[in-house]
């Protein structure tokens, strides 16, 4: 079981939280803030698992990690989960970030974060993977998303034209913060079917 | 209407969307929660309007203020409000909003249970998916019980999407509702084999994480999952069934031997790390489980070891953890062959990474020995002094003891060295394991007479430097060794060379600032001090010392009796009082000194761990009774006072019957589990579990040596222990050469006779004698302790309750609850439950009774059935060892049983006492002593049973769908023989599989037979029009395929082939080729081996279950072409008929009435394959439909021949 996904850039400022379990606000806000104290604190060539039973209840926890860029992908798992496999999860689900926002860089997640537990939603599902495939993710992903504008129809286009009037001064805002090489691969780790 | 739309999202356009809420806490860095308190109000203000759309937009933006970690429940009825709306772009925003925020105290969540039902059963798969999705993250028991039966319905949903959620939510449904688990259970393992991979993945998910809590009521699910992993590609699946095997075979050690062979077959064919590094995992957990009696064993965990290595050793530190972690279970069972890599392990503590240090620590436990303990303490210890975390310095304290203590000490030489290690850590800053130190001080002390009294003086200094120690209070955890030097100094006072200098060091103010449960050692300790000085005195004539030291006592007291700890200031008062009476006695010069060390004569003695639970309950007591009688538990009753007198009495009899059947008391057992967990009260075991001691008669025979004088006994201030590491070097040196003389007198006397114990081990290890003996005052157990182990599993653990018997089939009172005015339009299979529950509510609950007994007997009858199948299963041989097809005759002793006690179930009564007779004589041992045991018991049952003419309901219906009394059977034994020659065997076998229609496996099994290393094989076949090899891209069709593996003599391995297949509905035959290099010690040579490949028509058939009504239809369609056989002389039972056709042909059974069974099977390419099977006296027929004529007479061709072996 997946017991929590954590997004944080290098700041520990959170960019997305999704807890498989409840926890008050404030403990989730403390579990993000000790995770990042956990891992950043580590170097970029050390192993990607830390055993972080001190956070989340049972102490058969782990942390397994990734650090792209600007950002840290945590994932908090148990012993039911294969360690190497969810690394590859990981590495499955910013791919799928980077396809569904086309090249995805901090600021996506910035600014629309509510479009990252839609795709989370067709990966891991309560805590337990759901699809590992990435065609499939994506394909259910567009067929949503396609939903979702036939929806808007008329009604959405005043509110389109809005946005993108209010999105005209955003290209202020460096574009630059890339995520950066998501082709980072653990060797010898065939990609999963 | 669509101009006030219109409006409505100008309006709209104005309020703060979800990026503009962002951006503004952007601009807002100074007075962030400022800005946002003010966007709560605007929200508050969006929430209140009528538009849908505001309002989804609001909720948008709370959820991610929610991230942020602001509390958002006060919104939970307008999120609902969010939820049911009909747009499916709100639906999901609301959904989200509730997996964030919901959970089980969420009092409006009852509200939503009838829009996330109407959600469900929308047409819409997203809607569907997206209230899925959401209810994973909230599902309580209410929703769970209530909405059991629509996800239910979903697991058989057309779309492969819902499938495999629905399959997957239902792991959160038993969680919160473990009702529902018997009943959802045989769709769910049907779902094993859907044939869409996302859909199966998902299964095997669920049923991984069931079963890791409770593995045992998964064990029969074993042969199934056999099958999957023996046929599955996909890596995940691989990767979870394997685990899960991991935790199956601890419970069934048959199931690990036959897993080894296919997991070493993995480990050598696989790429993927994740997977190898799984199979090796399980490879361990089997070999623990088994014990040491297979041959193969040793070369299996060298495989492992030698495969961990090649983890560890790898650049890629992720690969090294988990090495690591793998090896350290090796470490447990198998000493041995991991401290052979002691090199790299060593290496590994010097490792930048953390974890990887941990991992390596944890190894170290099974490295050290007597010799090298020294060494390797001492390189820890070097590592505490560079360690800058806490939690790595902790991590290394707690490791260095357990090394240390490690069964029994077993590796100290030289407890001097133990203590002043001991003492040296005392001197760490800030670790939280003081009171571990403590312990093993006290153990020490306690255990190892000989090392009294220098662990006094040790102490005494502790004692004495102790500000060095509780000066700051960041070093609290540190001062609990204190109490532990206290105590020792106290207890063993007689060993201390300046007692009363150490009762000062006691008595000082500054120790008023400790913690009160030390203070409190303290004041005890400082009177046994004191009872020691004074007999001293006395006996020294000293009256005038005397008499000051009890000054001392009368004047530091008090300010003992002033602490703030209630037993400190007890202990003091009452003590005060007691030196005051001392001193009046010493005044008029009367002797006192034997009196008060009175108050402590005696010595104590250890007890174990787990002694106050081992105390047998007397016979007689039962603890489980009450003492008075409770009273009556309603309440209302006081009303009526009347009452009491009359009516009352009969019911408080009947409160408590006389005898409490089995489930009462366990249900009363689990109540008071409860009670008792719940009860700060009562006293819990201490986890630990007990020591094992080595026997400790011989502590006479064993030349206990002398406390050598050039130790240093009393070594001023701190010791060293390096210093100690020479001085051993030294003693051992000198011991060495002793030992030599000695065994040469030894030889001359040899008649001394056989010596006792073995201290002269084998090894040069054991040659080490201590330097002290741990002289066990063995822990203190009562009398004829229980040696039971029983668990000490948190009854809390919610796990529990889905620990369920799922082979028993289902009672009617076990169906889902259904909503009644809903009609299940979805699909009709589940229908049947429907039914039930109309019958259920108009049985009268009476029969309850009645109906639970017959429940119990059932359950037995099929517990033994299970057994044997599992066992059947298990006891036929591994595949490749021997692959020939299974005997017929083996079959069928084994299987007839199982038949008859079948049968009796759709008969009468009487019948099943037939079907006892058959139980007890089944071979199986351990069952029959249960039955045995049993049989009483339900020969009363029997008897009450018998009194109901009718039989029970639902008997008259026929068995469907096999889902509830399938049986597993051997997969393997479909392996036939493919060619042979003097240096290798082929066997194959043909699977296809729903997934790829034009495909089919050939797994072929070679083993070698000869005495040479065969390689560089490769496999190559003549290609027909119809059926192509699947060759690696850019080879030509005349190329052959490599075999991923070399074979060593006396081997056997599995590689699969992938063909194409055009046309399916004729038989052919393939001509190929296997040629390889056999190569012996005289040189190699060049070999070839040909073959006929065989694809049968049944091969082509993939067994899929299929209900009867969709069975029915498909018949009535008449699309399908018929056609029969039928065969003579059969003489085999009709059960095992089916189940060899099941087996042989891919077939399932729809429904089976007497000796006439329908079954199905398709084709990979989607043909339909339906079968009416009938026994005659001697013959058998079977009538066939397809949707495609030849395909049918080539399958019913194919059958004949089976049937007519039998």
């Amino acid at each position: 079981m997946i017991k929590a996904i954590l997004i944080f850039n290098n700041h520990g400022k959170p960019r997305f939280s999704k807890f498989y379990q409840p926890y008050s606000e404030d403990t989730q806000w403390q579990i993000i803030r000790e995770t990042f104290h956990l891992v950043s604190k580590r170097d970029e060539n050390v192993c990607n698992f830390l055993e972080g039973g001190l956070l989340i209840g049972e102490s058969d926890n782990k942390l397994i990690y990734r650090h792209y860029a600007t950002l840290y992908f945590v994932f908090c798992v148990d012993s039911s989960e294969s360690e190497l496999g969810i690394l590859d999860l990981i590495q499955v689900f910013v791919k799928t970030l980077d396809k569904c926002f086309e090249n995805i860089c901090e600021l996506d997640l910035i600014f629309h974060v509510d479009k990252v537990p839609n795709i989370l939603a067709e990966m891991v599902m309560g805590g337990m993977v759901l699809e590992t495939n990435m065609n499939e993710i994506v394909t259910q992903i567009d067929a949503q998303n396609k939903l979702e504008k036939s929806e808007a129809g008329l009604v959405g286009a005043p509110a389109r034209a809005v946005s993108a009037v209010k999105n005209m001064n955003l290209p202020e805002i460096p574009r630059n913060i890339n995520i950066g090489d998501i082709s980072i691969k653990v060797p010898n780790l065939p990609s999963f079917k | 209407m669509a101009l006030k739309m219109v409006k409505g999202s100008i309006d709209r356009m104005f309020d703060k969307n979800l990026q503009d809420l962002v951006r503004g806490i952007r601009n807002h860095k100074e007075d962030e929660a400022k800005y946002i308190s003010q966007c709560i109000d605007e929200i508050k203000q969006e929430l209140k309007q009528d538009n849908i759309a505001v309002k989804a937009n609001a909720v948008c933006k709370l959820t991610y203020l929610q991230m942020l970690g602001y509390d958002i429940s006060w919104a939970a009825f307008n999120i609902i409000e969010v939820m049911s709306a009909s747009k499916f772009t709100f639906k999901r925003i609301g959904y989200l909003a509730a997996s964030q925020c919901f959970h089980e105290g969420t009092d409006v969540i009852m509200l939503t249970t009838n829009q996330i039902r109407k959600d469900l059963s929308s047409p819409s798969q997203y809607d569907t998916g997206v209230a899925l999705t959401g209810l994973s993250c909230f599902v309580t028991p209410d929703l769970a019980r209530d909405l059991a039966n629509d996800i239910m319905t979903l697991m058989s949903h057309t779309k492969p999407y819902i499938r495999k959620k629905a399959v997957l939510i239902m792991y959160k449904v038993f969680l919160k509702y473990p009702e529902s688990l018997r009943p959802a259970f045989p769709r769910l393992k049907e779902k094993l084999e859907d044939p869409d991979p996302g859909v199966q993945s998902a299964a095997v998910n669920v049923i991984c994480e069931l079963a890791r809590r409770n593995p045992k009521n998964y064990l029969s699910l074993a042969p199934l999952f056999f099958k999957l992993m023996t046929s599955s590609t996909n890596n995940w699946v691989l990767i979870k069934i394997i685990k899960l095997f991991g935790a199956l075979t601890p419970l069934e050690p048959r199931l690990g031997k036959k897993l080894i062979e296919p997991l070493t077959n993995l480990i050598h064919s696989t790429s993927a790390m994740s997977l190898l590094y799984e199979c090796v995992n399980t490879v361990i957990a089997v070999l623990i489980s088994l014990s040491s009696g297979m041959p193969n064993h040793s070369a299996s965990i060298q495989l492992c070891v030698q495969k961990l290595r090649i983890l560890i050793e790898d650049s890629d530190q992720n690969l090294k953890y988990l090495g690591l972690l793998a090896m350290s279970k090796i470490l447990r069972t198998h000493p041995k062959s991991v401290q052979a890599h002691k090199d790299l392990v060593l290496q590994c503590l010097d490792d930048k990474d953390e974890s990887i240090r941990l991992r390596a620590l944890d190894l170290l436990y099974g490295m050290v020995s007597k010799k090298n303990l020294m060494e390797i303490v001492k390189k820890l210890m070097t590592h505490v002094d560079k360690a800058e975390g806490t939690t790595y310095r902790d991590e290394l304290l707690t490791k260095i003891i357990d090394i240390c203590s490690q069964s029994n000490y077993q590796h100290i030489t030289n407890f001097e060295w133990y203590i002043s290690i001991l003492v040296e850590l005392t001197r760490l800053e800030g670790t939280r394991h003081g009171h571990l130190i403590a312990a093993q001080m006290l153990d020490v002390a306690i255990r190892v007479k000989a090392i009294r009294r220098f662990a006094v003086s040790q102490m005494s200094a502790l004692l004495d430097s102790a500000h060095l120690v509780a000066s700051s209070t960041q070093r609290s955890g540190i001062c609990e060794v204190l109490y532990a030097a206290a105590w020792i100094c106290g207890e063993f006072s007689e060993h201390l060379q300046e007692p009363q200098q150490t009762l000062e060091a006691m008595l000082r103010p500054k120790v008023t600032t400790l913690p009160g449960h030390i203070q409190a050692v303290y004041v005890q300790n400082v009177v046994k001090l004191y009872a020691a000085i004074l007999q001293q005195k006395e006996r020294a004539a000293d009256t005038q010392a005397a008499q000051e030291v009890t000054q001392l006592l009368v004047e530091q007291l008090p300010q003992f009796v002033q602490s703030a700890d209630l037993e400190a200031q007890e202990r003091a008062s009452c003590i005060l009082q007691l030196v005051k009476h001392v001193q009046k006695l010493q005044a008029r010069d009367v002797p006192v000194a034997e009196e008060v060390s009175a108050l402590f004569a005696g010595e104590l003695n250890p007890v174990a761990p787990k002694a106050q639970k081992k105390v047998p309950v007397p016979e007689g007591l039962d603890l489980d009774a009450w003492i008075n009688e409770p009273l009556s538990d309603s309440e209302s009753e006081d009303e009526k006072p009347k009452a009491i007198f009359h009516d009352e009495e009969p019911r408080h009899a009947k409160q408590r019957p006389p005898e409490a059947d089995e489930q009462e008391l366990a249900r009363r057992r689990e109540a008071r589990k409860q009670e008792q967990a719940n009860n700060p009260f009562y006293i819990k075991s201490s986890p630990s579990p007990q020591k094992r001691y080595q026997d400790a008669p011989g502590v006479d025979h064993i030349p206990v040596v002398q406390i050598d004088l050039s130790v240093p006994l009393k070594v001023p201030g701190m010791p060293m222990s390096d210093q100690y590491v020479k001085l051993e070097e030294e003693r051992r040196h000198r011991q060495r050469l002793e030992k030599d003389k000695r065994k040469r007198k030894k030889r001359e006397r040899e008649r001394r006779g056989a010596r006792r114990h073995s201290s002269l081990h084998t090894e040069s290890d054991e040659d080490i004698t201590p330097a002290q003996r741990v002289d066990i005052v063995t822990e203190e157990m009562p009398e004829n302790a229980l040696p039971s182990d029983e668990d000490d599993k948190d009854p809390n653990d919610p796990y529990r309750a889905l620990d369920i018997d799922l082979d028993k089939p289902l009672a009617d009172s076990e169906k889902l609850p259904v909503q009644k005015h809903r009609d299940a339009e979805t699909s009709k299979s589940p229908e049947r439950q429907d039914i039930a529950v109309v019958e259920k509510k108009s049985k009268k609950p009476k029969r309850k009774e009645k109906k639970h007994k017959e429940k119990e007997r059932e359950k037995k009858k099929k517990e033994a059935e299970k057994g044997v199948d599992l066992d059947f299963w298990l006891s036929t041989t591994p595949p490749a060892a021997t692959p020939a097809p299974e005997e017929p005759g083996v079959n069928a002793a084994v299987a007839s049983p199982k038949e008859e006690q079948e049968e009796p179930r759709g008969e009468e009564q009487d019948a099943a006492e037939d079907g006892e007779q058959d139980l007890e004589k089944k071979p199986s041992k351990h069952k029959k002593k249960k039955h045995k045991k049993d049989k009483e018991e339900r020969s009363k049952d029997q008897k009450k049973s018998k009194k109901r003419a009718p039989p029970r309901e639902g008997e008259a219906e026929p068995v469907e769908n096999g889902a509830l009394d399938e049986e597993p059977l051997p997969p393997m034994s479909s392996y036939s023989l493919l060619a042979e020659n003097s240096y290798i065997k082929m066997t194959y076998d043909v699977q296809g599989s729903l997934q790829k229609d034009s495909q089919v496996t050939v797994s072929v099994v070679l083993e070698n037979q000869s005495s040479s290393f065969l390689k560089n094989m490769e496999l190559n076949v003549l290609d027909s029009l119809n059926a192509r090899l699947a060759r690696p891209e850019g080879s030509s069709v005349h190329d052959g395929v490599p075999v991923p593996f070399q074979l060593p003599p006396g081997i056997s391995n599995e590689a699969q082939f992938v063909f194409t297949i055009q046309s399916i509905v004729t038989a052919q035959k393939l001509k190929g080729t296997l040629s390889f290099i056999a190569k012996n010690d005289e040189g190699s040579t060049h070999e070839k081996l040909d073959f006929k490949l065989h694809f049968t028509c049944t091969s082509y058939l993939v067994t899929t279950p299929c209900y009867s009504d969709a069975f029915a239809k498909l018949l009535e369609s008449g699309d399908l072409s018929m056609s029969s056989v039928k065969v003579d002389g059969i003489s085999m039972s009709f059960q095992n008929l089916l189940a060899k056709i099941c087996f042989h042909h891919h077939f399932s059974v729809v429904e089976r009435v007497d000796s006439c069974a329908s079954m199905y099977s398709r084709s990979i390419q989607g043909h339909h394959v339906c079968l009416l099977v009938k026994k005659g006296e001697k013959s058998v027929s079977v009538d066939g439909k397809c949707s495609d004529s030849t395909l049918l007479s080539n399958v019913l061709e194919e059958m004949k021949e089976t049937l007519a072996k039998c």
